[in-house]
């Protein structure tokens, strides 16, 4: 009897379970795995958009390891994400640290910092293209006062990318938020204890503010990689699509989006973002293995 | 003495602190004021060095029933312009002396007059050239439907993965998680082909109904949430005879307004953001959201930059405004993100 009972709730809680979760449940199914296995399929195919897709085995990955377009795009990419994630994570870390000085008006501060990194995508590289103009942008302008060399920036080959992590760095607000609560939980009397033995400030960084901190850091850090092997509208918005100047902002999604959407190479695309994938998931294992070796996780573990 | 050593070096950190405070805040801030005071400069006082610090616009006079520009010499006399003549030369009379005999000069050796004064027409120009009522309109209704759909789905999983206990739900949440880490690029090509089927391209369906089907990463938050409410008020209401759903509506949900809240608001930033999303779907200007329709006009007229900072502050106020009024949940959603791992 009692069993009986306990098997009609049973019964009940998974159909009320499967019935809550069925907006997910299609969700995965149709926007997640059938996308996931197509895309796939499609790696392997010829498809230019208005025709069905037709096999040609691994020819879009051949092709792909002889594409020159390919290789740059993934080495703006790289560079990107290897200058990009530590400027945006060091100047988020001194920007919650003189948060964290207990001042006047640190509510004031905080919003200054914060609200760059709300504006609009859009609206911020446009603005950003206008304080970027080489001529009579803003930032040139304050070099040029300065008696400074000031950059091509979006002309240049060599500076576009520069320009793009400037950018970045100014939207580090989110960042900043996560490091200040993080902060915030840091014992206080570890500092004292510290400093009654005589520790100086920056012993006292190295040994007790930044290893509380690495889950944080490890967090964004995690973050901000896999947010630069995507990176895509404000190059995009910047470059009208073309990831100019001589492709030096031709980043991975970018070629990707080009692909897909302006030459109509699904095939070439899917491949694109396979490769994509694949090389997210093999950088995050890595981070994750070797986190054990520089992340601090208190007391569990 | 060691007393007041300390002191005193107390008394320069804190002044180095307000320092650095200062002048990264006025870096920081800077580039907001620069939109706002390009958006309000004419057209022919924006791409200048150096640049007006706050807007000047030219000066001009009505002579003989005439608008005439007027230019400065070097002792800061002001002399109208009656006529541009070749090789920069122009005929010009004083403008304090119109009776004096009109002569001819260089105008290499002159500057224009200037005085302080707002462009307004940048905006009505700027919000002319994009169909911005429209855009606006198309911007609120994918945000609003958005909003909705993903407060609806993922408060209905989290439920579902929280507070009913049914096999398989562990499993179901951690493919719910690892899904967070798969790049858009990969289902982006066979979700588009999946919405041109349906013939929803250039509608605002293939913007609005994938969030109707869960959003991972609210799922998670709401979830998290949700474990938070005692499981003794469920039990309760279910003795008194209270099925899940009623659970749902009438304790889960009012217990959970302020991470709803959060989920809301970060739903309609995304939407209002997003960028990808309508640059792949929507094909007519009329349909555009604002976010594609700046990057369109940017597109077309790259150095019209007055207008492209008016469009700009157009489309930023507001979600600042936005952010000033909800600033308690927004700062709670980024910390309550961060601190999950």
């Amino acid at each position: 009897m009692a069993k009986k009972a306990k098997s009609t709730t049973e019964k009940r809680n998974l159909r009320n379970g499967l019935l809550f979760c069925s907006p997910v449940l299609i969700g995965l199914a149709a926007l997640t795995l059938y996308p996931m296995l197509a895309s796939l399929y499609y790696s392997f195919c010829n498809y230019p958009m208005l025709k069905p897709p037709v096999w040609v085995g691994a020819t879009n990955y051949r092709t792909l390891i002889h594409d020159p377009v390919f290789y740059k795009s993934l080495a703006n990419t790289a560079y990107f994400a290897v200058f990009a994630t530590p400027a945006g994570m060091l100047t988020a870390f001194l920007l919650a640290l003189l948060l964290n000085q207990k001042v006047k008006g640190m509510a004031v501060f905080r919003t200054m910092f914060f609200v760059p990194s709300i504006v609009p995508t859009v609206a911020g590289s446009v603005l950003w293209l206008w304080l970027l103009n080489s001529d009579y942008g803003l930032i040139n302008t304050i070099l040029r006062l300065a008696h400074l060399p000031a950059p091509g920036w979006m002309n240049s080959p060599a500076w576009s990318k520069p320009a793009l992590i400037l950018m970045s760095v100014w939207g580090v607000g989110g960042w900043m938020l996560i490091y200040l609560a993080g902060l915030q939980d840091v014992p206080v009397d570890l500092y004292e204890a510290a400093e009654i033995d005589g520790a100086g400030p920056v012993q006292r960084m190295l040994h007790i503010t930044i290893p509380f901190m690495s889950p944080h850091l490890f967090f964004t850090l995690v973050m901000g990689f896999i947010g630069a092997a995507q990176y895509f509208t404000q190059a995009f918005v910047m470059t009208n699509g073309q990831g100019g100047p001589v492709d030096s902002t031709r980043f991975f999604s970018i070629y990707l989006f080009q692909n897909a959407f302006m030459y109509w190479k699904m095939g070439y695309a899917c491949a694109l973002a396979w490769i994509l994938f694949t090389l997210i998931l093999l950088f995050t294992l890595l981070l994750f293995k070797t986190s054990a070796r520089y992340v601090y996780y208190g007391g569990e573990r | 003495m060691n007393v007041g050593k300390r002191r005193k070096r107390i008394r320069l950190a804190t002044v180095a602190t307000y320092a650095a405070l200062v002048c990264l805040g006025t870096a920081f801030t800077l580039p907001f004021v620069w939109m706002l005071v390009t958006s309000l400069k004419p057209a022919s006082r924006i791409q200048k060095f150096p640049p007006d610090i706050i807007p000047m616009q030219p000066v001009n006079v009505r002579l003989d029933g005439r608008l005439c520009e007027v230019y400065r010499d070097r002792r800061g006399a002001e002399l109208a312009v009656l006529e541009k003549l070749q090789g920069g030369m122009a005929r010009v009379k004083p403008v304090n002396d119109t009776q004096a005999p009109a002569q001819i000069v260089s105008l290499d050796k002159l500057e224009p007059a200037i005085r302080p004064g707002l462009e307004w027409s940048n905006y009505s120009k700027g919000l002319v050239f994009i169909p911005f009522v429209d855009q606006l309109r198309n911007t609120l209704i994918v945000s609003i439907c958005c909003v909705v759909g993903t407060i609806l789905s993922c408060s209905l999983v989290a439920y579902g993965l929280s507070k009913i206990d049914w096999k398989g739900r562990n499993t179901l949440f951690i493919i719910i998680l690892a899904t967070m880490m798969l790049p858009a690029q990969v289902t982006m090509i066979p979700v588009f082909t999946i919405f041109v089927r349906l013939h929803w391209v250039n509608t605002f369906l293939p913007l609005i109904v994938p969030s109707f089907l869960g959003t991972p990463f609210f799922i998670f938050l709401l979830r998290q949430f949700f474990l938070g409410i005692p499981r003794e008020l469920s039990e309760a209401a279910k003795l008194d005879g209270c099925g899940d759903f009623g659970i749902y509506r009438r304790i889960v949900m009012p217990l959970s307004k302020p991470a709803l809240a959060t989920v809301g608001l970060f739903t309609f930033m995304g939407a209002w953001n997003d960028f990808l999303g309508p640059l792949i779907y929507l094909l007519d200007e009329t349909k555009y959201t604002l976010s594609l329709g700046l990057a369109m006009f940017t597109g077309q007229y790259g150095n019209e930059y007055g207008m492209l900072m008016a469009v700009s502050t157009v489309v930023t106020v507001p979600i600042i405004v936005l952010f000033f009024f909800t600033q308690r949940t927004f700062i709670q959603g980024m910390t309550m993100s961060g601190i999950k791992q």
